[in-house]
């Protein structure tokens, strides 16, 4: 029973991140978008949380990444970078989703 | 599979809209059904047919409408949000003795039943908000 939790606020701005990520169990995916794709830059304090988060998968949306001017290069190891199409595919390949809003 | 979205922001507010609106269009091309699109709390600002964004800005509202028409989806605002925020159609305007309805097309005005009936009838059912 993989769920997917998306997160749409910077973790620098709200809780949101840090509340998923204690709810979060192994096999589950956590998708990044909108302000949330902060947390995936390399050196933030944000980074720290997502590589200590054992089990569980990351993606980014890559679009979001592109309007920040965050390119592939600066974001953290292990984090996948997904289109809207596959934003689309995560939501089908877990059985649930929670918008953590 | 058969999906439902939930758009719980207004247009032009953060990215709600958009990122909704994204994944419709990439979840339609991917050749996924889409069963209702719920418009609920500030989301039911997405309805008012009488938004003019400059003209060099995206749309919001006529994109939902076009993307309605084309794939016959049912877009519904949920009732007591619309009443709060002055989305009214001809039926509303009517029963509530207003001089003007704003309700665009391809948009209907019913319940949150809408909203239950959409969790219960989806595989998967995707939030958007602030």
């Amino acid at each position: 029973m993989a769920m997917l939790h998306i997160v749409n606020k910077s973790p620098y701005e709200t809780g949101t991140l840090e509340s998923c990520l204690n709810h979060a169990r192994e096999g589950d995916t956590v998708l990044l978008i909108e302000d949330a794709v902060y947390a995936a830059m390399k050196g933030g304090r944000a980074a720290n949380a997502l590589s200590a988060a054992k089990g569980v998968k990351f993606a980014a949306l890559s679009a979001d990444l592109k309007a920040r001017g965050i390119g592939e290069d600066r974001i953290v190891e292990g984090t996948a970078v997904v289109d809207y199409g596959g934003f689309v595919d995560l939501v089908v390949a877990n059985d649930k989703t929670q918008s953590w809003l | 599979m058969k999906l439902g979205i939930v758009v719980n922001e207004g247009p032009y507010t953060h990215e709600a809209s958009d990122t909704a609106y994204n994944f419709a269009v990439a979840a339609l091309e991917k050749g996924h059904e889409i069963f209702r699109i719920f418009f609920y709390h500030d989301g039911v600002n997405n309805a008012t047919r009488l938004m003019v964004p400059p003209q060099d800005d995206r749309h919001i509202q006529q994109k939902w409408s076009e993307l309605a028409e084309k794939h016959n989806l049912d877009l519904v605002v949920c009732i007591a949000a619309a009443q709060r925020r002055g989305i009214l159609d001809e039926n509303e305007m009517k029963r509530q003795g207003k001089d003007a309805e704003n309700l665009a097309p391809g948009f209907r005005i019913s319940g949150l039943g809408q909203l239950i009936e959409a969790g219960i009838q989806c595989d998967r059912l995707v939030i958007f908000g602030d």
